[in-house]
């Protein structure tokens, strides 16, 4: 909630403090934020368990004295560069939100190109500033990451709640496909679908597959990733270099793999 | 006329993406009544080139975290009509039924989260929560309806993951789909409180005459393909968007400018309602008449009844929808899709207007093309053309700086812009 008297809030009937919380774009489709207003049935009790003093795209009041900043998308301009420093000096606690600020995301799929052509396919000879899409620990420190292309509101609100009371935030080392097994899901190969199921980092339990829908592995590396074992699994499964490729570096998580993986096609 | 004003909002608030208002009068004379676009461009139509065809849905409905679904759409559409496939009755239905959902999530939103404060005199929805909890709960609850039946049809209400070429990677169970049935009817009682609210609020009267583009209505209120029209009298078909488009750059924004038969022309809510108002639902037919819209309205700021009048109409299409559903047996969910050479275009009415997606593709089923026309790049010469009128009109009557300001915002709300969406 906002105004300038917040309430006191207790968890398990202790007093926690509420944060100041902000929330700033670079280059995204700011749809990491709209998770937040997206999900009505805990809406009002995440709110009241923060203090939000900068959310441009739901409210007009805005202040530059905050403790934890979500920052949305990555960058791809040099006036981003400057705002990220101004919310790395201001912020206590700066949150990579979303896998364009974590690594780049579906924007970074223009670095595959030279720049000056990326520029003449979209504005033929005009005059237009862009560099290329990088992550936001390319220019500063981030104290903590939140995965995902969305990410998901459950895990954006667990990650809160542990700041708030002070808990340490753990990550799940294990893959998408544990999440996917626990779900007594179908396997995505057995349908005949590609899945990156077996490398990416879990948290998301599994929301592609849930839908019968391969993973594309937004959320980057599980710990272990095995990327040997992968290739072996498409190619025994009858999928091409060219999908396996096009899912690794689809949202940036993979880049290290990805060149790798070229060198490995040389 | 004004001796002097100085406005400067360095991003507007509340909407999505990044724009500024600058507006100058000096010894009674406008200078300038500027809409500039600043957001970064992320240069989708050319890092999709080269990537196979089933990379297009999956990263174009990245273009827009609010309208997602309909990015996806369009793009799974484009696709098809260059593969040449034919989606069956039952996906035709589901689509629809999806698309319905994100309209009413996306006006909602749009309505009490981003409009309605103006009038409300706060500056977000925030301190609504405490003075006026019984609203606030309305809001929750129908954008809580909508976002749930995104979830059931697509599989997820943002980035949606069910939605492919050539169908559905599953369908939702039959027994929810009754369920969605008996939400969507009991939330029309709150969509009536939804437009005695805006009923009691003062829209602002401003008009300029003013082209309006939508998709063409045939027997239905059309949201997903067909022939393209102007009220002033132009039609084309969809794969010939551009002559409807006419894409420029200017120096003022990083997004591109439309124009057709005039120097700019308006899509969404107000575009399709003023076009295709005989289609709408009697519900909606007749909630628009007592809300005093009636086609054609040239004031930009009826938009937001519009997005409401379709609120109402897409609920209630949904139930038809539905029910039909309902009666018919299942059949398989998605096509066999076979990759073939040439060039396809997709054109969607999104929550803001007519979206086209278009792209060709070699004979593998790679992009070697893309090129997405999105609904605000249409609005914003015709937001630039708004702001210039609306701040002569208003300054001669000499009103303060500080309504000038308000009322510029305002009408750039009314366009419930989608900046980044724009400049992708």
């Amino acid at each position: 909630m906002t105004g300038s008297t917040p309430k006191p809030k207790t968890y398990l009937g202790v007093p926690v403090s509420r944060p100041r919380v902000a929330f700033f774009e670079l280059s995204s489709c700011e749809g990491c934020q709209l998770q937040i207003v997206n999900n009505e049935a805990t809406l009002l009790e995440f709110l009241s368990l923060v203090h939000v003093v900068n959310f441009r795209e739901a409210m007009t009041e805005k202040s530059d004295d905050y403790e934890i900043a979500f920052v949305e998308g990555s960058v791809t301009r040099r006036d981003e560069i400057e705002l990220l420093r101004r919310i790395r000096d201001q912020a206590k606690v700066l949150v990579a939100f979303g896998s364009c600020a974590c690594f780049g995301g579906v924007n970074q799929l223009k670095n595959r190109f030279d720049p000056g052509w990326v520029k003449r396919e979209v504005y033929g000879d005009a005059p237009v500033e862009t560099d290329r899409a990088q992550p936001v620990e390319d220019f500063v420190s981030a104290d903590l990451r939140i995965y995902g292309c969305p990410v998901r509101k459950e895990e954006v609100e667990r990650v809160v709640t542990d700041i708030v009371i002070g808990k340490e935030i753990h990550y799940p080392k294990y893959p998408v496909c544990m999440e996917c097994k626990a779900n007594e899901n179908i396997c995505l190969f057995d349908l005949g679908e590609p899945c990156m199921g077996p490398i990416t980092r879990a948290g998301c339990d599994a929301w592609c597959p849930n839908n019968r829908a391969g993973c594309w592995g937004c959320r980057g590396p599980a710990d272990a990733a095995n990327l040997s074992e992968m290739k072996k699994l498409m190619k025994e499964r009858g999928f091409s270099d060219e999908i396996l490729l096009d899912r690794l570096e689809c949202f940036g998580g993979f880049g290290k793999h990805v060149d790798e993986y070229r060198k490995g096609q040389r | 006329m004004k001796l002097n004003c100085n406005i400067d909002v360095h991003h507007v608030t509340r909407v999505e993406g990044h724009g500024n208002i600058r507006i100058s009068i000096q010894d009674g004379e406008l200078k300038e009544a500027k809409w500039e676009i600043v957001e970064t461009p992320r240069f989708f139509e050319a890092f999709l080139v080269g990537k196979k065809w089933d990379n297009a849905p999956w990263i174009c409905g990245r273009i827009c975290g609010i309208c997602s679904i309909g990015h996806t759409l369009a793009s799974i559409r484009a696709v098809e009509n260059a593969f040449g496939m034919q989606p069956t009755d039952q996906t035709r239905k589901l689509r629809l039924l999806l698309k319905h959902m994100e309209t009413l999530q996306s006006h909602v939103l749009h309505l009490y989260f981003l409009a309605a404060p103006d009038f409300a005199g706060t500056g977000s929805v925030f301190p609504l929560i405490e003075s006026a909890p019984d609203v606030i709960a309305r809001a929750a609850r129908i954008k809580l309806l909508a976002n749930d039946a995104c979830d059931c049809i697509g599989g997820r209400r943002m980035h949606p993951t069910r939605t492919v070429v050539g169908g559905f990677t599953m369908l939702p169970a039959k027994k929810d789909l009754a369920g969605l049935r008996d939400r969507l009817s009991g939330i029309m009682g709150d969509l009536e409180k939804t437009a005695e609210l805006f009923k009691s609020f003062s829209i602002p009267d401003f008009t300029r005459e003013t082209e309006y583009v939508s998709l063409k209505g045939s027997g239905s209120y059309p949201f997903i393909g067909g022939d393209l029209i102007s009220s002033d009298g132009v039609q084309k078909s969809e794969a010939r968007y551009k002559e409807m488009t006419n894409e420029y750059v200017v120096e003022q924004s990083t997004s591109k400018w439309s124009r057709l038969s005039r120097k700019s022309f308006a899509v969404g809510a107000l575009a399709r309602f003023n076009n295709n108002f005989e289609f709408l639902q009697p519900a909606a037919k007749e909630l628009s008449l007592g809300l005093g819209l009636k086609p054609v309205s040239h004031n930009p700021y009826m938009n937001n009844i519009a997005q409401l009048v379709e609120s109402v109409h897409v609920v209630a299409e949904s139930t038809l929808i539905i029910d039909e559903l309902l009666d018919s047996e299942f059949s398989e969910t998605r096509q066999p899709v076979v990759p073939k050479e040439g060039m396809g275009v997709g054109a969607v009415e999104v929550p803001r207007g007519i979206l086209y997606h278009c792209y060709e593709f070699n004979e593998t089923g790679n992009i070697t093309r893309c090129d997405c026309v999105i609904p605000t790049s249409q609005n914003h010469a015709n937001i630039q053309h708004d702001l210039e009128e609306l701040v002569s009109q208003y300054a001669v009557r000499r009103m303060k700086d500080s309504d000038i300001d308000l009322l510029a915002q305002m009408l750039i709300r009314a366009y419930d812009p989608c900046i980044s969406c724009s400049v992708h």
